[in-house]
């Protein structure tokens, strides 16, 4: 490569790369992102009008909206959804149910057991081992600095 | 005696003189639906319209699309499998499954071979120099990528709605295959230049055609120079997939070395799709985009004598999931066929 | 309720855009902000900053993947407060159960009535 150094190839990458779309992306995952968000905001206000709790009723908005993630995903449309929506799409909890369910049925094909059983989590596993291991710090710190 | 010609026959560093010239008499090409949608349509010999070709799996679906591949090309040339002495095969699915797959009922003597995206070359190289040494009368090679299988292994479920950077290129569902005679009519090989591998450090998976570029521009800087020829001396200078990026870096690298292919010079991944319409962001990529693209439109272009000199180059980006993982950069190879009308 | 809609559209919008603001600006991956995300929900929470974030927007702040770390956060206030210390151990999970049992059910009913399609 002559006196080209890695450095210098890494700015010649930069120049020729397309620009980002940013705006455009930011548009269109805060369109998509606040109407996910909106649904949940019906649903938990008509889960809360039957009377329940704010508590249960964000409880069961998430599993609602979990449903309706994994529904548009074994239809195969959420995909084609997140095509338009970026992050708008990746970010509120349908996107959490859609890495879990397309890796479900992705892998379905090596079998029930090390396929379905054993994939399910490649994309999801990393929300729940770090989400499981931060609330426990925040447990330890909330138990001797708040609890005793 | 024998010493003296086999020093004819390599010239400059890394180039075969292959005398004999064997001819590629016959191609055959297998495209998705997608791609039998872009700007090669009328070229590719058939596209399924189902992904699954009638498989319960991406891998076999995969293995199925090479298989037809390799019977339409030698149906199409009017030959039997034991008329081939040699099969050079290589996919991306892991350790090659695709390939030994497909061809396994065919009882051809078989060499898998990998080389990513490259692969294509790899197979016309090896290939021609068997038929170009005497060892074999006829040979064929072959290559096959799918979309879905690709995504699965290298990036993620099929129905995962991830987001995709600009620079990320779409896997080719696509295979081809090419019959190299001794005798016979159809577009000849004459040189083959063997690629070195080269890493700039680029590590972004997502970014393939930068890491590949610096390959590309090495083999076509070392082609031209142990042939003595000018880069003006070929009607098309195309490049395996760097698509829409890497193909920009192979121009500029060059001309920083003094040389001037950006007239004739253009790109499988970016010929194959339509980037903008398609969605494709930066162009294609994998095995069968090199494969298909020359199986069916350039052998066209050679064939019907619309274009005298082709060099073929194919990048291919030599990482695999776990190495991107441990964050190593991508190590690159580009090979170049020389064909003549 | 309009005006709940409302809050909820742009605080759940704006933190989606903040998430695409690090795909295209930075080399994080989706599954690294991801997990930002979810552990930044958790502290936040921890240190009372969340809690009149999801007051104020309601699903807009509990349905994005923030919203998991504030719920688990809450879970393990929760538990410890009624059992002391396996609270730590338990809150978090538990009051996290139903979303996660909900994806791995529907996860494998998908996967048995279901093909993934090429776009």
């Amino acid at each position: 490569m002559g006196s080209l150094t890695n450095k210098d190839y890494d700015k010649l990458i930069k120049k020729a790369s397309p620009n980002s779309t940013l705006f455009k992306d930011m548009l269109m995952s805060f369109i998509t992102g606040g109407i996910i968000c909106s649904i949940g905001q019906i649903i938990l206000h008509f889960i809360k009008g039957m009377g329940f709790s704010t508590e249960y009723s964000s409880g069961a908005t998430s599993i609602i909206m979990i449903f309706l993630g994994s529904f548009l995903t074994s239809l195969t449309i959420y995909d084609k959804i997140a095509n338009y929506g970026k992050s708008g799409t990746l970010v509120p909890i349908t996107g959490f149910a859609n890495s879990v369910v397309s890796a479900a049925m992705e892998f379905k094909s090596e079998g029930y057991i090390m396929g379905v059983g054993a994939k399910m989590f490649t994309i999801a596993g990393p929300v729940l081992v770090f989400g499981t291991i931060s609330s426990v710090i925040c447990g330890i710190i909330y138990y001797f600095f708040y609890f005793i | 005696m024998n010493m003296n010609m086999n020093m004819n026959k390599k010239i400059g560093l890394q180039t075969i003189k292959l005398d004999s010239k064997p001819v590629i008499i016959e191609t055959f090409s297998s495209v998705g639906k997608k791609e039998g949608e872009g700007p090669l349509k009328d070229y590719f010999h058939k596209v399924h319209q189902d992904e699954f070709l009638n498989k319960p799996t991406w891998e076999q679906a995969e293995t199925e699309l090479m298989r037809t591949t390799v019977l339409g090309a030698v149906s199409n040339a009017q030959i039997k499998f034991s008329d081939i002495d040699y099969i050079f095969a290589g996919d991306l699915i892991n350790q090659c499954t695709s390939s030994s797959f497909a061809i396994k009922d065919f009882g051809i003597p078989f060499f898998g071979i990998f080389g990513a995206c490259s692969t294509m070359a790899e197979g016309l190289s090896l290939a021609s120099i068997m038929v170009d040494a005497g060892y074999a009368k006829k040979t064929i090679c072959t290559t096959s990528s799918h979309f879905c299988g690709a995504e699965k292994q290298f990036r993620f479920p099929v129905e995962y709605g991830s987001v995709r950077t600009p620079t990320s290129q779409w896997t080719v569902t696509g295979s081809g295959a090419a019959i190299l005679s001794k005798e016979g009519e159809g577009p000849k090989v004459t040189h083959i230049t063997t690629g070195k591998i080269v890493d700039m450090g680029v590590s972004d998976a997502n970014n393939m055609g930068a890491a590949m570029a610096p390959a590309a521009c090495d083999t076509i800087y070392t082609h031209l120079k142990d042939t003595n020829r000018h880069p003006s001396y070929y009607d098309l200078i195309v490049t395996g997939d760097l698509a829409d990026i890497g193909s920009k870096l192979v121009c500029d690298l060059l001309k920083r070395q003094g040389v001037d292919i950006s007239k004739n010079h253009k790109d499988c991944g970016s010929m194959i799709f339509d980037t903008k319409e398609q969605k494709v962001d930066a162009g294609g990529s994998g095995c069968g985009c090199c494969g298909s693209v020359f199986c069916s439109y350039l052998y066209h272009l050679l064939k019907n004598k619309k274009i005298k000199n082709l060099l073929l180059v194919a990048t291919g980006a030599l990482m695999n999931p776990v190495s991107s993982c441990q964050g190593q950069s991508i190590p690159s190879i580009a090979h170049a066929v020389a064909i003549e009308s | 309720m309009l005006y709940d809609i409302f809050k909820a559209f742009w605080v759940g919008g704006g933190l989606c855009v903040i998430a695409q603001i690090l795909i295209d600006k930075t080399k994080l991956t989706p599954a690294r902000i991801m997990v930002t995300y979810v552990v930044a929900g958790a502290f936040l929470t921890l240190f009372g900053i969340y809690e009149p974030v999801v007051k104020y927007a309601g699903a807009g702040a509990t349905v994005p993947i923030i919203g998991f770390g504030y719920s688990l956060c809450k879970g393990v206030i929760k538990g410890i407060n009624q059992k002391g210390i396996m609270g730590i151990l338990t809150g978090g999970i538990s009051a996290t159960a139903g979303g996660i049992s909900a994806a791995i059910l529907f996860g494998y009913i998908a996967s048995l009535v279901s093909k993934p399609r090429i776009k």
